[in-house]
């Protein structure tokens, strides 16, 4: 699954002016309390923690302090041919700045060798108005940039896919699931039944083992009402997220009450689940798409004050 | 002064690909073995300690739910701190030394093959300058690597002599995820991954998990023959700022070094956490390493290296060679962060 | 497993951020330093006084860094010293500042600092809770879909009147009014404003809800060497408690968790108190959504169970009254999540200093801090007093 969100990044004074300075095409270093120039610049000095707030240009060359050449880029890296990271020194900077250059060819790679700044089309005032530096051959001269409205804020997105994995009695309960079955099992030390199923029983420590077929009704322990829209979210509120404790099971899990008005669900009603159609069953929770009222009468509070 | 002990270790086989994000699956059987080893049952512990990470998971709490494999009702005394488990160590060595417990079982756990792992940690740098390029993290090693070889501290070949020293090592750790009986030669003829490094300049990414068991004086006496006394425990960070740090020499190495009393030169075997050949060589140089003590003798990192636990697990095989008998004085090592940003040094000793 | 601490703890100083929905004037390194260098200038400190960081924050995927503290090192001045990075979920604030206090009790430290941030508006919290393998049902709605069910059952097993909640409300957020660093400060509000404004997540009402803020808090913790080179009063540590429980298994009380229930026993124990609603002269707890007051009034021994609405109707835990919680305005007014339980800390800790303005208790002699986090399952709490014990 992939797991992606646009960060909003603040900046405040320091940052904020190396934006705005990207955004017209120039390079900010701020000057550390032992005097050198740091570039890009440092909020904080690594040896007295004070604030540096002391800006000055420097670039937009600089010389290559090491180096390495990567010949299959990632997702997201500043090229997407081989090129080589570096961390640069650039003219009138004491301390290095990390980005890729781009060389053509690892052959021309080497430290000490001279690169200069590439800027981006459009500067916005991100570090990735910086496309990249490349080898230093002539000196064409660099283009003014455009002045720019003072840049506090980023965006930064960041996605990432991650496989996640089932462990053996999810995979139990998804496969009973796929088979129409609610599958719980029992901890062998103190007999309570799970479902779904756990790696280990949360008070006993030890692997759930024994399957325990349970039946696809309950009673709902407790529930809400979710009315707030947030990013991600799966389902379009209003909706009743209710704890169903299914007869059998010694833990309520949480599921969707659907086929009656969110103001009729309460504590203690009975339910039945919902199946999707056979065809659409996967090896998935959603394969019961909700519970619904089930006509039984309500269940009294002493069969389920223990699950709350 | 309390005095405090390893008294027992386990680790789960590093493994390509093993387990869910949770750790639970991972952790039951690491657990029993740990506490079978010191004869202790869960009710025993009286703190327990943790160290994962959410990035690694792909999701935020992932530690609460590594909980289960405790079976932690009634409630326990627990913590958790989002690094290597090293360092969940060293906030329960803190607890014993005040005397609020006088057992501990500390475990890290973490899956790095359920995302890419040297992309994610490119959002450890810093998020405004650097994490939005996407660095990832064998790059920075790599930089890291080249700047050493400019400075004549080591040659390739070095790093490779590393490697293979290493790969030979784990021929009899049954659970190494890599090793070999190659030469430096052998691996110099492999092509780069990330100029200077090779592949088996970087350790593998492996899923596992690692628990120690700490005790207090007199329990610990009881508990087991030999304990790992420990006799230092430090750790120290240095700037996230890598165009100023000198990458070539690692300050906070040295400085936890420095606190925990290491004495390099008077050590019978060291667990360096280098996931690259020439973090080694940088290490051994920062730590005062003298000729007489034995690096990795597990083959190291390089040889396995699930994130989160590897560091820990430095430490708890420093201690099963002084529990063992097979040394008197020994050192554990854990990093953490871009290109050795932090560093843990643990001395033990026999008696 | 008797106490055998090698020296004793305390408070020197305290310093919190202007807490907002967006701290856009600042990054996130700037956010922890507006905290810090208020509490090094409370303290009376300089950094070279400092040798050690903890950092506490809650999960990496709210600001899209892992490990923070790794970048900010040199901002919290970590830099060259022993840094700890602690994640105990919501709880978070109140175990850094128990990891830090630890720190110094076990004479490992004179000068311990500890802060806990939260920059919210980098992300939105809602959307990285709801983050879940993609085994499991989808019907995750955040912290507030989370807890919104065990309210409902504490009002169902307490038999509470449904004013309560909003009673809660209405007291932190006139609290707030008189806390300069408080997100919200509605001097204003009513127990009919509440009541009008939207249910979220029923039963809990918009008002009824904590805000979603940047912000940041530290301390300074210092050993008893450190506590009597200070020329102001500092907080003395009496006693810290941490319990955890697992998420969610069979028989889980999620109204009156045992973890809770046993920091508090374990806190009060180690404190010397036999009756904490006698002697706790103010509290901060943390409450996210207003019922929580009354829930924990009773996991924590203030009231038996069922009882702790009636110490909040009868208006007994406002500024004033036998048991003043949160007079800061407490998680209802400032809610940066992985600094909230700091804040706790560090209020309980201005109080008995005699340092918290206009919001101060009268004569606070002996204050609570306590946070909890997860599922109701990991707890953090301490005691802190003008006088050494």
């Amino acid at each position: 699954m992939e797991i992606g969100f646009d960060y909003t990044r603040s900046l405040g004074p320091v940052l904020s002016r190396f934006m705005t300075a990207l955004a017209e095409r120039r390079i900010l270093g701020c000057r550390g309390s032992d005097g050198r120039v740091h570039a890009p610049p440092l909020e904080y000095d690594p040896v007295t923690y004070a604030p540096l707030t002391e800006l000055v240009e420097v670039g937009p060359a600089g010389t290559v302090v090491t180096w390495t050449w990567l010949d299959r880029p990632l997702d997201g890296q500043p090229l997407d041919r081989p090129f080589g990271w570096a961390l640069i020194r650039l003219d009138g900077a004491d301390t290095a700045m990390l980005h890729a250059v781009d060389a053509g060819s690892k052959d021309r790679m080497r430290t000490g060798m001279r690169v200069r700044v590439r800027w981006a089309p459009e500067p916005v005032g991100h570090i990735r108005d910086i496309a990249c530096f490349e080898p230093l051959t002539d000196s064409p001269p660099t283009l003014p940039g455009p002045t720019a409205e003072p840049v506090t804020m980023v965006t930064t997105p960041i996605h990432l896919r991650y496989r996640h994995t089932t462990s053996t009695e999810e995979s139990r309960y998804l496969r009973g699931l796929a088979e129409g079955k609610v599958i719980g099992q029992r901890c062998p030390s103190c007999g309570k039944v799970y479902v779904p199923p756990r790696g280990a029983c949360p008070t006993c420590g030890v692997p759930t083992v024994d399957d325990v077929e349970l039946p696809d009704r309950g009673t709902v322990t407790t529930f809400c009402v979710v009315n707030v829209p947030f990013p991600g979210q799966r389902i379009p509120p209003p909706y009743v997220v209710a704890y169903v404790l299914l007869d059998g099971a010694d833990i309520p899990f949480q599921h969707l009450i659907l086929g009656c008005r969110p103001d009729e669900v309460r504590m203690g009603m009975r339910v039945a689940a919902v199946w999707r159609p056979r065809e659409q069953w996967g090896t998935t929770p959603q394969n019961i798409d909700h519970f619904q009222p089930s006509g039984e009468p309500d269940a009294p509070f002493n069969s389920y004050a223990q699950h709350l | 002064m309390t005095e405090v002990a390893v008294i027992g270790f386990a680790q789960s086989p590093c493994l390509p690909s093993a387990g869910t994000t949770s750790g639970v699956e991972t952790l039951v059987p690491v657990f029993q073995e740990v506490l079978a080893a010191t004869g202790l049952a869960k009710q025993d512990i009286d703190f327990w300690c943790s160290g994962s990470s959410d990035y690694l998971a792909g999701r935020a709490f992932s530690f609460v739910n590594a909980v289960d494999a405790i079976g932690a009702y009634p409630p326990v005394a627990e913590s958790h701190v989002e690094m290597d488990a090293a360092w969940a160590l060293y906030e329960a060595y803190v607890k014993l030394l005040t005397g609020e417990a006088r057992t501990a079982l500390v475990y890290g756990f973490g899956k790095s093959s359920a995302g890419q792992l040297r992309r994610v940690l490119a959002l450890q740098l810093d998020p405004y300058l650097h994490a939005p390029l996407w660095p990832d993290s064998v790059s920075i090693a790599a930089l890291q690597a080249r700047a050493g070889l400019d400075a004549g501290r080591y040659t390739e070949r070095d790093m490779a002599r590393v490697a293979a020293r290493s790969r030979t090592a784990a021929l009899s750790n049954p659970k190494a995820q890599v090793s070999g009986s190659d030469t430096a030669d052998d691996l110099l003829a492999a092509p780069y991954v990330a100029d200077p490094l090779r592949a088996h300049d970087c350790a593998p990414v492996g899923d596992g998990a690692a628990a120690v068991v700490l005790a207090a004086g007199d329990e610990a006496r009881r508990l087991r023959a030999r304990p790992a006394w420990i006799t230092g425990f430090a750790h120290n960070v240095d700037s996230p700022a890598l165009g100023v740090r000198d990458l070539t020499t690692v300050p906070s190495a040295t400085a936890a070094a420095a606190a925990a009393g290491l004495r390099g030169g008077d050590l019978d075997a060291v667990e360096l956490h280098a996931p690259f050949s020439h973090q080694e060589l940088l290490l051994a140089a920062a730590l005062g390493l003298g000729d007489r003590a034995s690096v990795n003798p597990s083959g190291g990192v390089l040889c396995g290296n699930p994130m989160f636990s590897a560091g820990l697990s430095r430490i708890g095989l420093a201690a099963k060679l002084v529990m063992s008998g097979r040394a008197d004085r020994v050192a554990g090592h854990a990093t953490s962060g871009p290109a050795l940003q932090q560093n843990l040094v643990c001395v033990m000793e026999g008696s | 497993m008797n106490s055998a601490i090698t020296t004793r703890a305390a408070v020197l100083g305290t310093g919190q951020t202007e807490h907002r929905t967006r701290r856009t004037d600042v990054s996130m390194a700037g956010l922890c330093r507006e905290a810090i260098d208020r509490a090094l200038a409370d303290a009376g400190i300089e950094w070279s006084d400092v040798d050690a960081v903890v950092l506490g924050k809650a999960p990496d995927l709210f600001e899209g860094v892992m490990m923070p503290e790794l970048f900010l090192a040199d901002a919290l001045g970590a830099t060259g010293r022993p840094l700890l990075r602690v994640h105990t979920a919501g709880s978070v604030g109140g175990s850094t500042a128990i990891v830090a206090s630890q720190l110094v009790q076990a004479g490992v430290h004179r000068r311990v600092l500890a802060v806990a941030f939260e920059k919210q508006s980098e992300s939105n919290a809602m959307w990285a809770l709801s983050i879940q393998p993609p085994f499991t049902m989808p019907v995750g709605a955040g912290a507030g879909g989370y807890f919104a069910p065990h309210i409902r059952s504490y009002i169902r097993r307490s038999g509470a009147p449904p004013h309560v909640g909003a009673m809660v409300a209405v007291k932190d957020r006139r609290n707030g009014a008189l806390n300069p660093h408080a997100h919200l400060r509605q001097p204003g509000i009513t127990l009919e404003s509440v009541n009008a404004s939207p249910m979220l997540w029923d039963p809990i009402r918009y008002d009824e809800t904590c805000p979603s803020s940047d912000g940041a808090c530290a301390i300074v913790i210092g050993d008893e060497a450190a506590a009597e080179a200070s020329d102001r009063q500092v907080a003395w540590i009496h006693a810290t408690a941490m319990r955890t429980e697992p998420t969610y298994f069979a028989g889980k009380d999620h109204v009156n968790p045992r973890a809770g229930y046993e920091a508090a026993r374990a806190l009060w124990r180690a404190a010397g108190i036999t009756d904490p609603l006698e002697q706790i002269d103010a509290a901060e707890i943390y409450v996210p959504f207003s019922w929580f007051e009354p829930m924990w009034l009773e996991n924590l021994g203030f009231a038996a169970p069922g009882e702790g609405w009636k110490l909040t109707e009868a208006g007994e835990t406002g500024i004033g009254g036998a048991l003043p919680v949160n007079p800061s305005g407490g998680v209802m007014c400032s809610n940066p999540i992985g600094a909230s339980g700091l804040l706790r800390f560090a209020e309980a800790a201005m109080q008995v200093m005699g340092r918290a303005g206009e919001h101060q208790v009268e004569g606070a002699r002996t204050a609570l801090g306590h946070a909890y986090g997860g599922g109701s399952q990991f707890f953090a709490m301490w005691v802190v007093g003008t006088a050494p014990v």
